[in-house]
């Protein structure tokens, strides 16, 4: 199959249909409204449902009826959007059926700005909502990785009846990249058995997020602990690059991951045995590979669009066994080979010179 | 009055032992379970009267009922066909994804004035903009029931609730939602009324204002809403029987009944 070249809000669309989408539902906001657009002509064209709701609480909420429905159904947002999106998400974790959503970040917090940022990290990551649950995020770091991860999404949301969320910086939605659409996948037409369907020649189905009694709403959350273990278990996704002998590690993910490759190989070639680390999952987080890396380099680099979110698991995964610097930019500004480069020479310094170094996490 | 009095005409009469006919039974639509409502409550009679309508258009196995936070968040237990139950409020927006997606199925949804009048209004609103066929049962008893007695937006002028404990007063608080008439103006919406529980012949009514009210979503026609008024007596602080007096003497004169809506192809038979 041939390259084309796609725009990336525009790719995440089609690559959706092509992955089994059935049902889209969204509203309108920047950096990623060209995904509601594109759905909006393609999906009638198609024959599936399309509907731009009310707001996202609306949105999400359609999604949640959707999926239990039992039908293959996502929403995509940017994060302010995403924030009124946590209590349906919370309740469709807590019901568990299955849903996907795009997250193309945008600068906060309140209004912020349309430019990109990774600044949902925590709010993805760590809190989708109220209660105890993560939800599967998957982080690619560039157009060809996003179309293939959004092929897993709805496997991923079907077999662990969870939400599967994909997110990137706006840059993600904004680009154009030559990249390889995958082919339409196949799908069985028969609902799961779950499924709201209609009581026709079986007792009713239900599906409620309502557990009173506190030993039944403690056997769910049990129930979703052994699931989302089960799901770090299986499904961590990660990448490294030139980490065979390094001597420093950088962590980003993300097009941050994909800005300090180009560091790493601009540090090579200054004689800086330095590697990479890219978590593709956020969560699971691939807790063991970090951790392992971290026993055999000299120092960390986290590098983030944002003011250090995913810097406290990285401190937390590796116990801060080795000095960890952090290089953020916010409001928009996405951190460059010169942003890495000199701290990636500060942490070097800290760690060969520990007396003459100033003090340890520069901001 | 329980739900055991009302008279239902649900049942094709099978002839049955000694000679007797078989003139009432539950409806199949209903399920056989115990009532966790207050006595004197009538979320139990709208029940009924919505199992003996599913029941009498034949469309159990096609059915999803939405339920709302509120006392009726069980009210799924009830039924004996399929259930969720939605956030407070979100009850139209999740029916809009169940019904849009699969749309030979019927779909209700069943709210209190607080889900939505109060934190639902958006969601309502924009499902009767866009004319979703969905079937909406709005039980309005003035408060907040689940949580207490608060003040809901439905709350008559004056009214003493735990939240507004001098009596509702407009000027500070508002006037009374009449949620049913505004959504009636809407052109996507194709029934719309508001009927009472307090007497046998309002309960009749009911029942036939919630049969049109499918019978939109069925026909295609577009949204149909009943809004029924309905006791709380606990949260009124009186008693059952004083409870009905309360429907006729305080909320009727603010919640006038009536058809707001008919769709032409409604008023054929
Ligand atoms: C987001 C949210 N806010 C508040 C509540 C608390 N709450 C539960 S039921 C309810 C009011 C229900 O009143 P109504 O819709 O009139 O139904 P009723 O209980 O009277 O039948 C409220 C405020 C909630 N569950 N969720
Ligand atoms: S609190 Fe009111 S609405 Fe709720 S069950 Fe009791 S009487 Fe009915």
């Amino acid at each position: 199959m041939t390259k084309q070249l796609w725009k990336g809000n525009e790719a995440l669309a089609e690559a959706a249909l092509r992955a089994g989408a059935e049902a889209y539902f969204g509203y309108p906001i920047t950096p990623q409204t060209e995904l509601l657009e594109y759905m909006s002509r393609r999906m009638p064209e198609l024959h599936l449902v399309f509907l731009q709701a009310e707001s996202e609480i609306g949105a999400i909420n359609m999604v949640y009826g959707a999926a239990c429905a039992g039908v293959r159904v996502l929403s995509s947002s940017s994060s302010p959007g995403i924030s009124l999106m946590q209590e349906g998400l919370s309740y469709i974790a807590a019901s568990e059926v299955p849903a996907v959503l795009v997250d193309i970040m945008r600068g906060g917090p309140g209004l912020g700005n349309i430019q990109p940022s990774q600044g949902d990290y925590f709010q993805m990551v760590k809190s989708s909502g109220h209660g105890d649950y993560h939800a599967i995020v998957l982080a690619p770091s560039s157009l060809q990785e996003a179309v293939d991860l959004m092929q897993i999404t709805f496997e991923l949301a079907f077999k662990y009846r969870h939400i599967v969320a994909l997110i990137g910086d706006g840059s993600l939605g904004q680009m154009m990249e030559p990249l390889e659409m995958p082919p339409f996948k196949i799908w069985p037409a028969e609902r799961p058995a779950w499924a709201l369907t209609g009581a026709k020649n079986r007792p009713p189905n239900r599906i409620s997020s309502l557990y009173l009694g506190a030993e039944r709403l403690e056997a769910l959350n049990l129930r979703l602990q052994q699931k989302l273990n089960l799901i770090r278990q299986d499904e961590v996704r990660y990448e490294t690059m030139m980490i065979g002998d390094a001597d420093y590690l950088i962590v980003a993910f993300g097009t941050v991951g994909r800005i300090a490759k180009s560091a790493v190989r601009q540090a090579r070639a200054a004689g800086i045995r330095v590697g990479l680390f890219r978590p593709i999952t956020l969560w699971p987080y691939p807790e063991q590979q970090l951790a392992a890396l971290s026993k055999t380099v000299k120092g960390i680099l986290v590098v983030e669009m944002n003011a250090g979110q995913m810097l406290e698991d990285v401190q937390r995964i590796t116990h801060e066994r080795v000095p960890i610097h952090f290089v953020g930019r916010m409001g928009g500004t996405i951190p460059l080979p010169d942003d890495i480069l000199p701290a990636l020479r500060t942490l070097i310094e800290t760690v060969e010179h520990p007396q003459a170094s100033p003090s340890a996490v520069p901001a | 009055m329980t739900i055991d009095t009302i008279p239902t005409q649900t049942t094709s009469a099978p002839p049955t032992l000694d000679g007797m006919q078989l003139v009432y039974q539950a409806p199949e639509a209903l399920a056989e379970t115990q009532t966790h409502y207050c006595p004197g409550c009538t979320h139990g009679i709208i029940h009924r009267l919505i199992a003996e309508v599913i029941d009498e258009l034949g469309v159990r196995e096609r059915i999803i009922g939405v339920m709302p936070v509120g006392c009726a968040v069980f009210a799924y237990d009830y039924f004996n066909f399929d259930g969720t139950e939605a956030a407070h409020g979100r009850a139209p927006a999740m029916a809009t994804g169940i019904k849009r997606t699969m749309p030979d199925k019927v779909v209700f949804t069943y709210q209190g004035d607080g889900d939505i009048a109060s934190i639902g209004g958006n969601e309502i609103l924009a499902a009767c903009a866009r004319g979703e066929k969905l079937t909406v049962i709005f039980v309005n008893n003035a408060v907040f029931g689940m949580t207490g007695g608060q003040m809901a937006p439905t709350t008559p002028a004056g009214m003493v609730t735990t939240s507004s404990p001098y009596g509702r007063n407009v000027e500070l608080q508002g006037s009374p939602i009449h949620l049913t008439e505004m959504l009636a103006m809407m052109p996507g919406v194709a029934y719309a009324a508001r009927r009472s529980l307090h007497s046998v012949a309002e309960i009749r009514r009911t029942k036939k204002a919630i049969r049109l009210a499918f019978d939109a979503q069925i026909k295609g026609l577009g949204l149909g809403i009943v809004e029924v008024l309905s006791t709380c007596p606990t949260n009124w602080r009186i008693d059952p029987s004083e409870a009905m007096d309360f429907i006729r003497d305080i909320m009727m004169p603010e919640y006038p009944l009536g058809e707001f809506k008919i769709h032409e192809e409604l008023k054929k038979h």
